[in-house]
């Protein structure tokens, strides 16, 4: 069983958000960088936990340039086989999607897993794309996966509740809280994966379909208002009065 | 300007998401055809929420990237350059397909109309907004739940049948686990959310933040602690790793606010922190709070909501 594990990298959640060049570019400096939380807790250990199960192997795929490096060597760390590093610098997430689309066409790979989405784009959208552009099925936001013989068996989030679905392999899968549990790597791992394999790609252009003109930070938050613990129907009379939310 | 809005439904009516993705379509002035699939009562309440038309797909259409194609063809065929879908659990799955066969520039999660030829969204897990700007004549978006409100112009649209190759079902849906038995909004749509953390000290005292939940009509919720130490179900979790919710109205009880749950309920219109610690962060992030026990403080707020009537 081949899985391809898409990982992006992602600034640690506790960083300082800020802006450079008029406002046009992501501030990096002083940010840490980490696995996107959602490739790696839940599409990378469940692929890890798979292959342990029913053997193959665990190749993951990122699109970034030489600074995405340090995170590929975590993901190896955790227990992947091998890598693959898309050199470019997208701008939008169909350039992302096309460039995985291929990178996965030409490894003949039976899963597909993505986090359901990353924690500094929040899009939620390259694991559709991939699954569109290769014409495959996609199990978006699974709590759960396993495979049986040639079929994948998940459960996913849904109104109210968790769809049990199905789909033949080859199959992409976006992965959601609860499909497993996050590892720590090990001594061995981390030595282990100096050496792994890392196979850097330059890529074919792809047209941008979008790109961010201008970020902008939030206006800064007003000064909480504290209301005494023996006053509650105050708080109700304010929420009802002046936030009108009752 | 001819816009296509892929309408989810629920038991023939659409959902308050789906009626969003419309009505933001509507007010930019956009033409708004709903295409709706599967079983549907009236016009499911889409002509109120400003669509003039409904293509209805009978068949219930499950896999979706079935979906897609028909939502594809539909837009091919009344001319759409705007395509929406709410940025939900379906919608998420289907729009991304849809940019792709449409070769359509995509902007998912939008919290704002398009201006000077731009989408507002949060990124950074709310913590900054981006105004992206797409290149493409064909454009496609998902609305952010709670972010726009449904307009109400009494209106009902006209439904025609739209039959398009919609493909072979590659995904099955083989059975469905609820997590509402009590009836409650799920966390992603609800209005109004009850969350409680460590602080409630044990699983068996979260009878008070139900009781609060109740009177309020709001869904529970709780932090990471809570539900990897197995108190409460992982689909409760909001925050960084769990769902990311949007009410108007969060209530935090004993949860501190580490900057890992915030990411999660930052975009909530409204916040009220609960905490025994007056030097707990969520005070920070929050626009009422009350330093106290929530063992003493929730009961004592569920009865001035039920004084409210």
């Amino acid at each position: 069983m081949k899985f391809l594990v898409c990982i992006s990298k992602a600034p640690d959640t506790t960083s300082r958000i800020a802006f450079s060049e008029g406002n046009t570019q992501f501030d990096v400096q002083g940010v840490q960088f980490i696995v996107n939380p959602y490739d790696e807790w839940y599409a990378l250990v469940r692929a890890l936990e798979l292959k342990e199960q029913l053997g193959g192997s665990v190749t993951t795929v990122t699109v970034g340039e030489a600074d995405c490096d340090p995170v590929i060597r975590k993901a190896l760390a955790i227990g992947a086989d091998d890598a693959i590093r898309v050199d470019a610098n997208p701008t939008d997430a169909l350039q992302v999607a096309t460039w995985i689309a291929a990178q996965a066409k030409s490894g003949g790979y039976d899963v597909i897993l993505c986090g359901k989405e990353t924690i500094d784009h929040n899009g939620s959208v390259v694991g559709a794309m991939v699954a569109e552009l290769l014409d495959l099925p996609f199990i978006s936001l699974a709590t759960s996966l396993d495979v049986e013989g040639q079929t994948a068996k998940a459960r996913r989030e849904a109104s109210g509740g968790l769809e049990v679905v199905e789909a033949a392999l080859p199959v992409v899968v976006s992965a959601a809280k609860g499909m497993a549990e996050q590892r720590i790597p090990n001594m061995r791992g981390i030595m282990a994966a100096r050496t792994k394999p890392l196979q850097v790609i330059t890529p074919e252009s792809v047209a941008q379909g979008s790109a961010v003109a201008q970020f902008e930070l939030p206006p800064a938050k007003g000064a909480c208002k504290m209301i005494s613990a023996d006053q509650p129907e105050e708080l109700v009379r304010l929420l009802r009065e002046e936030a009108k939310v009752l | 300007m001819n816009c296509l809005a892929f309408v989810p439904t629920k038991q023939g009516q659409a959902t308050k998401a789906g009626l969003e993705a419309i009505s933001y379509a509507a007010r930019q002035g956009a033409n708004v055809t709903a295409l709706v699939t599967g079983p549907l009562t009236g016009d499911g309440g889409t002509g109120s929420a400003g669509a003039s038309k409904v293509l209805h797909v009978a068949e219930h259409l499950q896999d979706e990237g079935q979906i897609a194609r028909v939502v594809a063809a539909a837009a091919a065929s009344t001319g759409a350059v705007l395509v929406v879908a709410p940025h939900d659990h379906v919608g998420r799955a289907v729009a991304p397909r849809v940019a792709v066969r449409l070769k359509a520039g995509m902007v998912p999660g939008v919290t704002g109309p398009a201006e000077g030829g731009t989408f507002r969204r949060n990124v950074f897990s709310g913590k900054a907004m981006a105004h992206v700007q797409v290149h493409t004549e064909v454009q496609v978006v998902t609305t952010t739940p709670n972010a726009f409100g449904v307009d109400a112009h009494g209106e009902a649209a006209a439904v025609e049948t739209f039959v398009a190759d919609a493909g072979p079902a590659r995904l099955k849906l083989t059975g469905f686990e609820s997590s509402s038995e009590d009836g409650s909004v799920p966390l992603p749509e609800a209005v109004r959310v009850v969350s409680a953390g460590r602080g409630l000290k044990g699983p068996e005292h979260w009878g008070i933040v139900e009781d609060l939940a109740k009177a309020l009509g709001a869904t529970t919720a709780c932090s990471r602690p809570v539900s990897d130490m197995g108190w409460r179900p992982h689909h409760e979790h909001v925050g960084q790793t769990g769902i990311t919710i949007r009410p108007d109205l969060y209530i935090a009880a004993g949860i501190s606010g580490a900057i890992q749950h915030l990411a999660g309920v930052n975009q909530s219109k409204v916040i009220v922190a609960i905490n025994t610690d007056p030097e707990a962060p969520f005070f920070k992030a929050a626009d009422y709070g009350i330093v106290g026990d929530a063992f003493e403080v929730l009961p004592k707020l569920t009865a001035a909501v039920q004084n409210l009537g």
